[in-house]
């Protein structure tokens, strides 16, 4: 039930994304969503692949500091309240969100929402004992 | 075969005798090598004879140790302009070796060496290596760059000298050198610190596990390095690791080397004679003081070097040391007189700065000081390099690593200075000395 997610420094300075997305690009590494923190001081660009341990040899070969993390992805349907109903579970759950991000994708009507939490396994338990459409790699890589 | 002296550790080697000499006998020694390279260096070196006359002396007038003090000082400009080769005291009929200092600003300074020359720089490396435990068995990989730096060839002779087995694979290279370390069964390494910190980068990331090879012995110098970055390559590597002092004006490696107590490096003053001196007014300061170390060697043949003034700064050490050597130890050399800078009143050696970034748990000392000056007032920025250890995907722990190192710096300098972080392997390593500090502020005058 677990997606891996990529993490990168980068120096906050122009061109700094054109090094990573054009490794992956030239081992034909597609992108599933990606998502960028970014500070005054420097950014971490967060990224959701299938083949997260090739993309990581590939970058680590070339120097970038590179972690994983569990993050857990649930499947909503695309319409307004969709984010609510999760965001309640969580609440009540007690659970404690260290940051979130969302994508569309090849799914109609189907948005996915990426969630890093501080406590993944507790998190999947309350979330599955609430019927949650958490979805695991099968799902999130063979929708498109 | 039948075992032999120095087949185990701690076995003693013969060249170490003159380690362990009489107080009395020593100074005696020194004295007459110290007449006879006063001598030697007024009978044929220009300068020095021109510089005595100038003060009406001559070598008769030195009669006792304590009349080194009459002597001018040598410094490093004198030796660039004598290029290539006003300082010598030999013919070159007799000089068998040449050495030059890589000479960062103009011209390199020109070293020589006769065959007793070298023979003397030997000894002193077995001496060295002795210090450290190393004999006979011992695989040295001797990574210190071969050519006209003496660090190479040095090590080189010192290693072969004891009977140990040494691999000249000279610097750089760092993918060869950790295969070689490994195959080979690598029992000791000669290279700057900062060289085997990277090496020690390397090989974690070609999941090769160093605490785990046969290395237990690090021979390292070339430049100035902190405790606290001995106690980081300890812990990564579990070898001990020694600090070795020499420069190329003296002799090259083997003026100097910490013994197992690893506390101040015991100098070869049968060879080298040393003082402290105030590098201000140039007065000798009483032992103990800290100040400037002022070095005479006492055999050299082919280059007598008097007074020579390192712009390293160490005091000597009056207790005796447990190891049992008489040789007088000095303290670690943490800075130079000459590498410190001032930003905004504020005297700053880089070595506070790296021992303010090692106390912050997860920083590698991969680090560098840019000074700038921006509308007239001077800023300092340390670039540090992210590593795996302390990256999360969490913005709040690097900003909390980011605060951390902020303090760090200035709770240890007591100025504001910039942190910056940067990715990893964009800090240039150096494969000789570490440059640590880039002054881009004469730019702006």
């Amino acid at each position: 039930m677990k997606i891996y997610q990529l993490s990168l420094f980068l120096e906050n300075k122009a061109g700094q994304l054109t090094e990573p997305c054009s490794l992956l690009a030239e081992a034909g590494i597609n992108i599933l969503t990606l998502t960028l923190a970014d500070t005054q001081q420097f950014g971490i660009l967060r990224l959701i692949v299938k083949e997260w341990q090739k993309a990581k040899s590939i970058l680590e070969e070339k120097g970038h500091v590179v972690n994983v993390t569990e993050v857990v992805a649930i499947e909503v349907t695309d319409r307004p309240g969709g984010l609510k109903e999760i965001v309640d579970v969580i609440d009540q759950g007690g659970l404690n969100i260290e940051y979130m991000y969302a994508f569309t994708f090849g799914r109609k009507n189907k948005a996915v929402l990426i969630f890093r939490f501080e406590d993944i396994d507790k998190a999947i338990e309350v979330l599955l004992r609430n019927k949650v459409n958490v979805i695991g790699n099968v799902d999130l890589y063979e929708a498109d | 075969m039948k075992e032999q002296w120095n087949d185990r550790p701690g076995g003693f080697h013969p060249a170490s005798a003159p380690d362990y000499l009489p107080k009395a006998q020593l100074e005696d020694l020194q004295l007459r090598r110290f007449i006879s390279v006063v001598e030697r260096a007024y009978a044929n070196v220009e300068m020095f004879r021109k510089r005595m006359e100038e003060r009406s002396m001559t070598p008769s007038d030195f009669q006792s140790l304590d009349d080194v003090k009459k002597l001018p000082f040598t410094l490093k400009s004198d030796l660039r302009d004598a290029y290539p080769f006003g300082l010598f005291a030999s013919p070159m009929s007799e000089v068998v070796r040449l050495h030059a200092s890589s000479g960062t600003t103009g011209k390199p300074t020109v070293v020589a060496y006769t065959k007793e020359d070298i023979e003397v720089w030997t000894s002193v490396m077995v001496r060295t290596f002795a210090a450290c435990g190393l004999h006979r068995g011992d695989i040295i990989q001797n990574a210190y760059g071969y050519g006209l730096f003496t660090g190479g060839l040095g090590a080189h002779y010192g290693g072969e000298g004891l009977g140990a087995t040494v691999i000249p694979i000279s610097g750089g290279n760092t993918d060869r050198q950790i295969m070689i370390m490994k195959d080979f069964s690598v029992t000791a390494i000669c290279c700057t610190p900062s060289y085997f910190l990277h090496l020690l980068e390397r090989a974690s990331e070609m999941d090769v596990d160093i605490p785990r090879l046969p290395l237990r012995v690090g021979v390292f110098g070339a430049e100035p390095w902190s405790e606290s970055m001995r106690d980081r390559i300890e812990a990564l590597s579990s070898i001990k690791a020694f600090d070795i002092y020499g420069l190329s004006e003296i002799i090259g490696p083997g003026v100097g080397i910490e013994c197992q107590n690893q506390h101040g490096l015991h100098i070869f003053e049968d060879h080298f004679y040393p003082e402290i001196i105030d590098p201000e007014s140039g007065e000798v300061l009483p032992e103990g003081e800290e100040g400037e170390l002022v070095l005479t060697t006492l055999s050299k043949k082919a280059m007598p070097v008097i007074r020579y003034r390192t712009r390293d700064i160490t005091c000597l050490i009056p207790e005796p040391c447990p190891c049992g050597r008489i040789i007088r130890r000095m303290k670690r050399i943490g800075r130079r007189s000459d590498d410190m800078f001032i930003i905004r009143g504020v005297n700053v050696f880089p070595s506070q700065v790296e021992t303010a970034l090692l106390s912050v748990e997860g920083a590698l000392p991969h680090y560098m000081i840019i000074l700038e000056r921006e509308k007239g007032l001077d800023v300092m920025t340390v670039e540090v390099e992210v590593t795996s250890e302390f990256f999360s995907d969490k913005v709040r722990a690097i900003e909390d690593l980011h605060k951390q190192l902020s303090h760090a710096i200035e709770n240890t300098l007591g100025i504001r200075v910039n942190v910056r972080l940067v990715e990893p392997h964009t800090i240039q390593r150096s494969e000789g000395k570490a440059k640590r500090v880039i002054d881009k502020r004469e730019v702006n005058l």
